[in-house]
């Protein structure tokens, strides 16, 4: 299989933290080489965020992904897929949550959201458009929109040897693992 | 059993496997989690925060001369701030084995700047270990102690941001209880008394556990070679070491450098000696490479990698390889930039928006969250040098703008950590000194950037025990300065006031805005003083006029909708906090329960 190279990207707060540490639990109890890195500090007070997961039967050496290297970009906001385009293999996947979190210098009415986001990365990619605040908000709680995410990357990834339902009820709070388990079958669902 | 582990959790685990007894850090990022992480055994680990990073390597000196393990955990910066100890506890060498964290940031993720600290090791003469990955940082940091002891010598563990931050397996062992070591007062007045007679004889001691460790370099577990092909060979270290083999795979033979001062120069050598091209591939300063040229021997560097920030797979790759990855072509112009923000309800928002409105002031500001005061749409600060800072160069600026003539006032900021960190020494000087600089100490009662970490004005200890909790007006008070008002950051008007009240006086005085940091866990006593946040702000945008004001506050719940001319708030971000609804000229902002 190769080395897999996932890269959550998102805002500061959105949760791709949380999201990549069930990545990263369950590829290691069922046996991967997985090496992860993100970056914490100032960085992460609403500014854009990201992490890396590698994983493969090989070694992995590098923490970092190359440019041009992802297999899977999941955005956890629309701008955000876009701004880390450039990471992805061309021949890579883009799961985006079609959510508009605007910016500093659009929030003050300096700068439009930019408009064609999806269209953009259609045209580029092979791109799984996903609602997923609005499944996370139907569900009661806006905070689960990155488990539906997730959900519908292990979709994707097709690793039958890992029990994720079992992972995230191992590592969220308990009195929030079934929203949990709901937004990870909600996400699912939404992947052929 | 093999886990999954943060560099910062391996070296805290590591160092737990290695017996230490006592550990001290102030938080940094990347260094922060390494003490958290310590404190999960704090029933063999005695471990603490210290108020600063020279106080923290100064108990760690304390516990190490005492007879303990002792280790000290700082930011790169940090290391600037301890070296003064450190410098002459590498002559005195040790008793319990005392090895220190530098975690450096290349790329100034979250830094002021991305020094390269390995010079450290080499400056204070001291033995080095740079991991690699998370298993090297806990084999790093349990081997750690052996060698302090056996050669007598600090040790740095000097890691960088991916480090610390990345994550990979670990395989755990069982902690080693090393005997507390005898101390006499003897052995105090002979090693650890560094008066100038004592310290010419430890000076040429220093330099004969240098050779000692030149030799244990050369056989050091920690170098070794991975021979594929003497076709291309390269040396490597830290976290260059895994992207080199990213890169090159087996198609390169490596010399993989763990033991990095004093460097084995015959292994070195004898490596160099058998490879056709050989490549040095290392982040930021040219530190091997430099060693290796002065030993007179070829390789390629620095001159075809870049020694400015972050060294990555891909630089690597098109630099020495002329590998470029193809990647997709878009239209970035969409892309509007998203830099940090203060959040939703942060404290600094008020104080910031007031000040920033004052003409004829410099804002000497510091190192904390409220660093991002400087930005749009704030533009409430002109310098941040380094931790504690603000009040010094607040002073010194003054005494200039005096000069000047034209009253010019100078204003310094501070955060409450960095108040008690090293900024108070600087509010000290600036009373001694007859200054009239006015000082702000935006206090939301933790250290927030680093993620919440306790400090004296706290009241609870790193491992969450209740202690004397100091308070920064009583400070300054006993300083000699009667100038001081606390205020609630939140009513503009108080900011307003103060502000005004400062600047009429001729005198130093010190303005306590003091409030929960938004996103921290509210302890008993801030629920009882400042009650839960449980408003919420909305728009009426029936009385909305589109003038934007409440945009200036910067934050990040409101956005203007340019085609509707009107602002709206985010009701799941907005904690109620009020500001944008005091700085609306027609209340078209209201509170709800």
């Amino acid at each position: 299989m190769g080395v897999v190279n996932i890269l959550l990207v998102g805002v500061g707060g959105q949760g791709t933290v949380l999201a990549s540490n069930v990545l990263s639990r369950g590829l290691s109890e069922a046996g991967y080489n997985v090496k992860m890195s993100e970056i914490h500090g100032m960085s992460q007070r609403g500014g854009s965020v990201f992490t890396q997961v590698r994983f493969g039967k090989e070694e992995v050496y590098s923490p970092v992904i190359e440019k041009g290297k992802v297999d899977y970009l999941v955005a956890f906001e629309k701008m955000e897929a876009l701004r880390y385009l450039d990471m992805l293999k061309p021949d890579g996947k883009v799961i985006v949550n079609d959510e508009e979190l605007p910016s500093a210098p659009i929030q003050a009415g300096l700068a439009e959201y930019p408009e064609g986001i999806l269209e953009e990365l259609r045209a580029h990619a092979d791109t799984t458009v996903i609602p997923a605040t609005e499944i996370a908000r139907e569900l009661g709680n806006e905070r689960v929109m990155n488990i539906v995410l997730f959900g519908a990357l292990a979709k994707l990834l097709k690793l039958d040897d890992i029990d994720w339902k079992d992972v995230i009820a191992r590592t969220v709070k308990a009195k929030f693992v079934d929203i949990n388990l709901k937004a990870f079958d909600r996400g699912q669902e939404l992947v052929v | 059993m093999k886990v999954l582990m943060t560099g910062n959790e391996a070296i805290a685990r590591g160092a737990y496997e290695g017996g230490v007894n006592f550990a001290a850090a102030y938080p940094g990022t990347p260094s922060t989690e390494i003490i958290e992480n310590l404190s999960k055994y704090k029933d063999e680990v005695q471990v603490e925060w210290a108020v600063n990073e020279k106080v923290a390597m100064d108990t760690a000196i304390g516990a190490s001369i005492a007879g303990g393990r002792s280790l000290a955990a700082m930011k790169m910066v940090g290391v600037n701030v301890a070296a003064d100890p450190l410098f002459t506890y590498a002559y005195m060498g040790v008793n319990g084995g005392f090895v220190f964290v530098s975690a450096d940031d290349p790329g100034m993720y979250s830094s002021q700047n991305e020094q390269d600290n390995r010079y450290y090791a080499e400056f204070a003469k001291i033995a080095m270990l740079e991991p690699s990955s998370s298993q090297e940082c806990k084999d790093m940091a349990r081997a750690a102690f052996e060698i302090s002891e056996k050669y007598n010598t600090p040790v740095m563990i000097r890691t960088t941001t991916r480090v610390n931050h990345g994550k990979s397996m670990v395989e755990l062992g069982d902690r080693v209880e090393a005997e507390l070591k005898p101390y006499d007062r003897k052995m105090g007045l002979a090693r650890f008394d560094a008066i100038p007679a004592v310290s010419r004889r430890l000076r040429v001691e220093l330099e004969d556990r240098l050779s000692k460790l030149r030799e244990f370099s050369e056989t050091c577990e920690f170098n070794f070679v991975e021979w594929n092909t003497d076709e291309i060979g390269i040396i490597t270290s830290g976290v260059a070491y895994v992207y080199a083999k990213e890169v090159f795979g087996n198609k390169a033979s490596y010399l993989k450098l763990g033991f990095t001062h004093p460097l084995p120069m015959n292994k070195i050598r004898d490596f160099a000696g058998k490879v056709k091209t050989l490549y040095v591939i290392e982040e930021l300063e040219p530190y091997l490479e430099r060693h290796l040229r002065e030993a007179g021997i070829e390789c390629i560097g620095k001159e075809k990698l870049p020694s400015i920030g972050e060294l990555l797979p891909e630089i690597i790759a098109e630099k020495l390889l002329g590998r470029k990855n193809e990647t997709i072509e878009f239209n970035r112009e969409k892309l509007v930039p998203r830099p940090p923000t203060l959040c939703a309800g942060c404290p600094h928002r008020g104080f910031f928006y007031e000040i920033g409105k004052i003409k004829n002031i410099m804002i000497a500001s510091d190192i904390g969250c409220y660093s991002l005061g400087g930005s749009a749409p704030l533009y409430a600060k002109d310098t941040c040098v380094c931790m504690g800072a603000s009040a010094g160069t607040g002073h010194g600026a003054q005494r200039i703008f005096d000069l000047k003539g034209e009253g010019t006032r100078v204003v310094a900021v501070m955060g409450d950590s960095t108040f008690f960190h090293t900024g108070l020494n600087g509010v000290l000087n600036a009373i001694y000194n007859k200054s009239n600089l006015i000082t702000c100490v935006l206090d939301n009662r933790t250290t927030a950037m680093t993620g919440h970490q306790d400090h004296p004005g706290t009241g609870f200890t790193a491992s969450g025990d209740v202690t004397q909790e100091v308070s920064i007006e009583d400070v300054v008070r006993a300083f000699g300065c009667n100038n001081v008002r606390t205020i609630n950051p939140h009513h503009l008007n108080e900011v307003r006031d103060a502000i005004k009240w400062a600047l009429e006086l001729d005198e130093p005085s010190v303005i306590v805005a003091r409030y929960p940091c938004a996103v921290k866990k509210y302890t008993e006593a801030d629920l009882k003083e400042f009650g839960p946040l449980t408003q919420k702000c909305y728009v009426d945008e029936e009385k909305c006029i589109g003038c934007k004001r409440c945009t200036k506050t910067g934050c990040p719940a409101i956005h203007f909708k340019p085609a509707k001319k009107k602002s709206s708030i985010n009701e799941a971000m907005c904690v109620g906090c009020t500001v944008c609804a005091q700085v609306c000229p027609v209340k078209a902002i209201m509170v709800k329960e």
